[in-house]
């Protein structure tokens, strides 16, 4: 059921600007591989491409092969939402959707679907919740809307909607930026548990997190501002973090970047 | 440092004098008591020469007592708040004149038997008769104009905004707003042109609620089209995350966030047409019975009714204008509570 992503030579635009230059990776299914990489460096931009939701944004387009075990995702005959229904994705910043309750937002992407069993649909409310770590919180109140949670749990919000619907991959981009280490921890037990049947790649500002959560880490980089993003080594996260081939990445651990 | 402010026991340096409101009470006592000697004394008259000129002394003395009293920036303050508040209610005068204007000289003949009988038969200087058939028409009319342009008017605004990407689109929003600024005579011309010596039909309610729609539909596009722009793409993009197909993301996601908005607009494009006259006399043409059938044969309207009856050349016909323009006024008033209620609680959860 996980599945493996691969990119091959992608090279990523937004309208004439080049953002990610020549990726060439490959993601494991049943594990966590984790971007980390400076601000700007295009790890978000090449998480969405994995999905098809780079191309959202007008004037964006994508070159080189991106594959989900081995087939094509970016093929002319390829439908994006069946794309998306495989592989999942948490936003750098929370989006409930303002005019539904938590229980329809938890819910939404079964609901309109199709999925219309009242039991199943509670069911899996609270499952997804319980994951997310939220459902202690907002048991009491599944009626309010999505929009009246705080930050950090209307994050946890989307990622109990994002494994509602049980993708096969989850991407999930700096879903801890705005959440306490107790939240934090609940998400990345979250992480290890669901790495059991999914695949999930992690965009990450948290070296320790990615060291803790993560099987393979990824290191992102730019030559310079305006310069596209680039891929500068993907290794098991142990190597990664103790002896990095490329200087650059052993520069960014230590902190000694830039 | 030496300059910092000084704190006096007392006599606090960041205090200063103020006009208190018995003071400014007795300032407004004084300019309205010169004003009368002015009148008096001088051939000054009327109302609102002495409501003006008392206004701008009161407005003169105030500014000229609080920059002796409160300082300088005290008195500019108080100036340009008068002058702000006197736009504001220059603004709404006119609206409450017409509104004012219109209940006393049509609450003369309204009643319920002028709202539930017809003119038929009624001779101009008659004291009966009544709007039934005129209401009976703009409802109709209107409603059938809101059935035509709404839906269209709306699926033309997720086409521009969220599927057009090249040429069609943008010629498309170009005619759109050329249309906004469209006459109502030519839509009403047009639909005679087309529908009645064309295509050889009767004039009818439904006539009338073509060239209506024409009017609407640029306005419902419009304010649609803005209110879906600014529903932000992260929702968007939050349920294409979900595996959710894109229409479904339109319907469910992206059309609730901006309901509110778009009721309101369309509740607004509904109040403009509601009052237009000039498209209806070549289409609906009017009819002083009661006809049901907006497929069919003239129909009477309000506006119809308020420019024939207006332009006979006697009391109790022009007394019978006031009242439909009152009803039609309260009509349109009725509309735009209920746009805002709805904006109010359809759409967005808070
Ligand atoms: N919608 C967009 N339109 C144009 N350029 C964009 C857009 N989104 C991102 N970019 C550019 O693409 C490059 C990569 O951005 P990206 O969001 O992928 O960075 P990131 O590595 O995720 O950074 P961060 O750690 O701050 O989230 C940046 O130079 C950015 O300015
Ligand atoms: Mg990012």
């Amino acid at each position: 059921m996980a599945k493996s992503i691969q990119m091959k030579n992608v090279d990523i635009y937004y309208g004439k600007f080049h953002a990610v230059q020549d990726v060439n990776l490959s993601v494991p299914p049943r594990a966590v591989t984790a971007f980390i990489g400076p601000s700007g460096c295009g790890k978000s931009t090449v998480l969405r491409t994995m999905n098809r939701m780079h191309e959202v944004i007008p004037g964006a387009r994508v070159e080189g092969r991106v594959e989900l075990d081995g087939e094509d995702i970016y093929r002319p005959a390829v439908d994006p939402v069946e794309v998306r229904r495989a592989v999942g994705m948490v936003f750098q910043r929370p989006n409930p959707f303002p005019t539904m309750s938590i229980r329809d937002n938890v819910v939404a992407g079964l609901k309109l679907q199709g999925v219309r069993n009242k039991s199943h649909l509670e069911e899996v409310t609270e499952r997804s919740l319980r994951g997310a770590n939220l459902w202690n919180e907002v048991k009491d109140r599944l009626g309010r809307p999505g929009g009246s949670l705080s930050g950090g749990q209307q994050q946890r919000l989307c990622i109990a909607r994002a494994i509602a619907v049980q993708p096969e991959i989850l991407l999930m981009d700096e879903p801890c930026s705005a959440l306490d280490p107790i939240s934090t921890l609940a998400i990345e037990e979250l992480m290890g548990e669901l790495k059991k049947d999914y695949t999930i790649v992690i965009v990450t500002h948290n070296m320790q997190q990615a060291a803790r959560v993560s099987d393979q880490t990824g290191f992102f980089n730019l030559k310079a501002a305006g310069q596209p993003g680039r891929l500068i080594e993907l290794d098991n996260t142990e190597k990664i973090f103790s002896n990095p081939t490329e200087k650059a990445t052993e520069d960014y651990i230590s902190g000694r970047f830039g | 440092m030496a300059q910092a402010v000084e704190v006096k026991a007392g006599n606090s340096r960041l205090i200063r004098a103020q006009l208190s409101r018995r003071f400014l009470a007795a300032i407004a006592a004084g300019a309205i008591a010169v004003t009368f000697a002015l009148f008096i004394a001088t051939p000054l008259h009327g109302l609102v020469g002495f409501v003006l000129v008392a206004a701008v002394l009161y407005v003169v003395a105030q500014t000229v007592i609080s920059n002796v009293v409160e300082g300088r920036r005290a008195a500019m303050n108080r100036l340009v708040t008068s002058v702000v508040v006197v736009c504001a209610c220059a603004a709404v005068l006119p609206l409450v004149a017409v509104l004012g204007f219109t209940v006393i000289k049509g609450s003369a003949v309204l009643d319920l038997s002028f709202l539930t009988h017809t003119m038929r038969g009624v001779a101009e200087q008659d004291p009966y008769g009544g709007i039934y058939h005129a209401i009976i028409g703009t409802l109709e009319q209107v409603g059938l104009a809101t059935l035509l342009a709404v839906p269209f008017g709306l699926l033309v605004a997720i086409y521009l905004v969220e599927y057009s990407t090249g040429r069609l689109g943008r010629i498309v929003s170009f005619f759109v707003d050329v249309m906004t600024g469209l006459p109502s005579i030519v839509a009403g011309l047009f639909i005679f042109a087309l529908w009645i010596l064309a295509l050889g039909q009767s004039f009818s309610g439904f006539a009338g609620s073509l060239a209506l729609a024409i009017l609407m539909l640029p306005t419902v596009v419009r304010s649609a089209e803005e209110m879906l722009k600014i529903v932000p793409d992260s929702l968007r993009e939050g349920s294409y995350a979900l595996g959710i197909p894109k229409w479904v993301t339109v319907v469910r996601i992206v059309l609730p966030t901006a309901l509110a908005g778009i009721v309101t607009g369309v509740m607004l494009a509904i109040a403009r047409v509601t009052g237009e006259t000039a498209p209806l006399l070549l289409t609906v043409f009017g009819n002083p019975a009661l006809n049901f059938n907006p497929f069919s044969g003239a129909q009477a309207s309000l506006p119809l009714f308020v420019f024939g009856e207006a332009g006979l050349p006697n009391e109790t016909a022009i007394n019978r204008a006031w009242a439909a323009a009152l009803v039609l006024i309260l009509i349109v008033l009725v509309l735009n509570i209920m746009a805002r209620v709805i904006a109010r609680f359809a759409g967005v959860r808070s």
